[in-house]
């Protein structure tokens, strides 16, 4: 469906982080300090489009010298390529409003990021990524670097206003419609193939481009405000993982067999994908395995935020390593922690991020050998 | 190939697995099959690919940095022994390349191996791609005349992409001092065409279809997957569709699908050939004469 998007779709563009940004201490030369920048994030944004916003704040204070800008969530140097509200879900684990970060104007730590030059090497970087998820997706980047100026242009400019429905028309041209509409079956697009629209089989092998970022929360799991800070990128371990995805038809890949397909180390003797669905009936979820981005009707349609969390009730969502000390703690994506059972599709059409990457934020407790983190 | 042989071999090529157990997961067991052959190989391909061209830059190039074989971080969540790794070439000087006289030679005796490989290409297989220019133009080294310009060191990494199924070439320039190089500095040691093809695709692609040539995006600052930290790299979106070209170019020539395997094992040799021209790293003619002999039995 083009140019309308879901209900979800809608709450992942609207989506935003209220910011509470400070200058950091070495760059104030002025008394009084000046007061933190409060400001709206988007959750699809990145944080060096917001600079033009911050600056006026602080400009005053400066000392002198050319402006590198970047960010720091206690200390820890923000990757500015990764959208906004994946650092939030990864680095926040226990969410708080509004989110303190700390700017810099000096001192760009170039050994550890890439260099930015505003906006430009933000679109650079999304549309690298676009690159690359429809290269997964389609086995070439040919759609996004064929083209046009104007729908360059015009694209960004979507993702940069989030306007959802610009965004959806310019994209839907990129053919990278990574499941069909119907969850009976995952139509994919074959890798090689011209008129990857029309020929649908029975049977289907497509890949589905997937950013993990895998954080070890220990034994701290409990309660997530007992996590200590993450302060090195060195201590997260994340990675562009294709899923690949080979169903019959008829067969439904939920989350729970995506995240065992990413991380099988956490499944030891788990019955395989096969058994599992049979085990697997999503006859009592209609509302979200029967929903349909096609489906006009608002009734089935619509897929409240809150149906899509996680009641803590379940005292095991993952099972326990061998050691019985590694286990997968939480799964978040776009913020919210979603129900294992919905379908891997429904999770890909509704959470992705406007590159086309679904960003996956997993938490693990994994008792180890200290001297392997530090 | 157990999980064991892999595990314990860090910083050499340790693959004594049996080429003929491998199955390839494309299929290469015949003409046939490659013509479909969509250019990419898998990781484990990659790693018998990089074994090879290892052992030949060794053997062919002894005067320079080796090629070495880096097992990956392991994720720390992971016990098995199965680990991931690139391929590393260290303290790379540009001056020592462009001391070197016979270069100019040696690189257009490359393009005329890989213009062969295209002409019979056409001939055969009426693959569309067109432009020899494109090839001739890059034999080009910028050559630093300025004998008081301190040397520059460079770092070479070659890793698997699983995105794109083919490898990517990383690379990092620095000083004696250790101090990064900027992106400024780097495309001033970087061959002129590629610092040509480097400039104009910045936003706007290269979009001539079916050309082989070094099909890169800008070159830019991005984070290495394995050591997370800013790297230079050559854009890897249009690898796969070159490196079909080449090898079908290379490999109708042969009587028989039988050397398959060979093939395969010369796929990142063939492919540094080419990619390797953008950023200066000269592959010897005699590593893809042996390519071509390996096609042609």
């Amino acid at each position: 469906m083009v140019g309308v998007g879901s209900e979800a779709q809608k709450y992942v563009w609207e989506g935003a982080i209220p910011l509470q940004i400070h200058l950091h201490e070495s760059e104030i030369t002025t008394l009084p300090s000046p007061e933190p920048a409060l400001i709206l994030a988007p959750r699809i944004g990145y944080l060096p489009l917001l600079v033009p916003q911050i600056k006026p704040y602080f400009s005053d204070t400066l000392p002198p010298g050319v402006d590198t800008v970047w960010f720091d969530f206690k200390g820890m140097p923000l990757k500015w390529y990764i959208p906004t509200g994946v650092l939030f879900d990864l680095l926040c684990l226990e969410p708080e409003r509004p989110w303190n970060l700390t700017v810099h104007f000096r001192g760009y730590p170039g050994d550890l990021l890439s260099p930015c030059e505003g906006e430009d090497s933000v679109k650079w970087s999304y549309i690298n990524s676009l690159k690359e998820a429809a290269y997964i997706i389609n086995g070439n980047s040919k759609n996004v670097m064929n083209m046009s100026q104007i729908d360059q242009f015009e694209l960004w400019r979507s993702v940069l206003n989030r306007e959802m429905e610009a965004y959806l028309r310019i994209s839907s041209k990129l053919k990278l419609g990574i499941v069909g509409e119907d969850y009976t079956k995952i139509v994919m697009s074959p890798r090689q193939s011209n008129n990857e629209a029309d020929s649908v089989g029975p049977s289907r092998a497509g890949r589905i481009p997937v950013r993990l970022y895998v954080r070890n929360v220990g034994e701290y799991t409990d309660d997530l405000e007992d996590v200590p800070p993450v302060d090195s990128w060195d201590r997260i371990c994340y990675m562009n993982k294709p899923v690949e995805i080979q169903r019959e038809e008829g067969k439904i890949l939920n989350l729970y067999d995506a995240i065992k397909m990413l991380l099988p180390e956490f499944f030891p003797d788990e019955p395989s994908i096969d058994e599992e669905l049979s085990k697997l009936e999503l006859e009592d979820e209609p509302g979200i395995g029967g929903s349909n981005l096609s489906d006009p009707d608002p009734d089935t349609n619509t897929v409240r935020k809150t149906e899509l969390v996680t009641v803590k009730n379940e005292t095991q969502l993952y099972p326990s390593h061998p050691t019985g000390k590694s286990e997968i703690k939480l799964v978040r994506i776009q913020g919210i922690e979603p129900k294992l059972d919905i379908p891997f599709s429904w999770v890909v059409t509704n959470l992705i991020y406007p590159e086309h990457f679904l960003h996956m934020c997993v938490c693990v407790g994994v008792s180890q050998d200290p001297s392997k983190t530090s | 190939m157990s999980a064991t042989d892999t595990g314990s071999s860090r910083n050499a090529l340790c693959l004594e697995c049996d080429l003929s157990a491998l199955s390839f997961s494309r299929s290469f067991r015949s003409m046939e099959n490659l013509s479909r052959w969509d250019g990419t190989i898998s990781s484990s391909e990659f790693r018998i690919a990089a074994t090879t061209l290892s052992e030949k830059w060794k053997v062919i190039n002894p005067e320079f940095p080796p090629w070495t074989w880096i097992d990956s971080p392991k994720p720390f969540w992971v016990t098995s022994s199965k680990v991931e790794g690139y391929l590393s070439l260290e303290t790379y000087s540009y001056k020592f390349s462009s001391d070197n006289v016979d270069n100019t030679q040696a690189h257009r005796n490359l393009i005329d191996t890989l213009c062969g490989y295209r002409s019979s290409c056409q001939k055969e297989e009426p693959v569309d791609f067109e432009n020899e220019e494109e090839l001739v133009d890059s034999a080009t080294l910028v050559l630093n005349d300025d004998d008081q310009e301190e040397l520059h060191h460079y770092d070479f990494h070659i890793v698997y992409s699983n995105s794109y199924r083919v490898p990517v070439l990383y690379f990092r320039g620095y000083r004696s001092d250790g101090q990064i190089l900027t992106l400024d500095e780097v495309e001033r040691d970087l061959p002129a065409n590629s610092l040509k093809v480097l400039r104009e695709s910045k936003w706007t692609f290269i979009t001539q279809e079916g050309r082989l040539s070094v099909r890169v995006s800008r070159s830019q600052a991005l984070e290495h997957p394995l050591l997370n930290r800013p790297w230079y790299t050559l854009h890897p979106c249009g690898t796969s569709e070159w490196m079909k070209l080449l090898f079908l170019g290379g490999y109708s020539q042969a009587k028989d699908g039988s050397s398959s395997g060979s093939v395969m094992q010369q796929y990142l040799v063939s492919w540094l050939s080419v990619v390797g021209q953008a950023v200066g790293l000269n592959v010897p003619l005699e590593m893809i004469s042996d390519f071509h002999r390996v096609c042609t039995i």
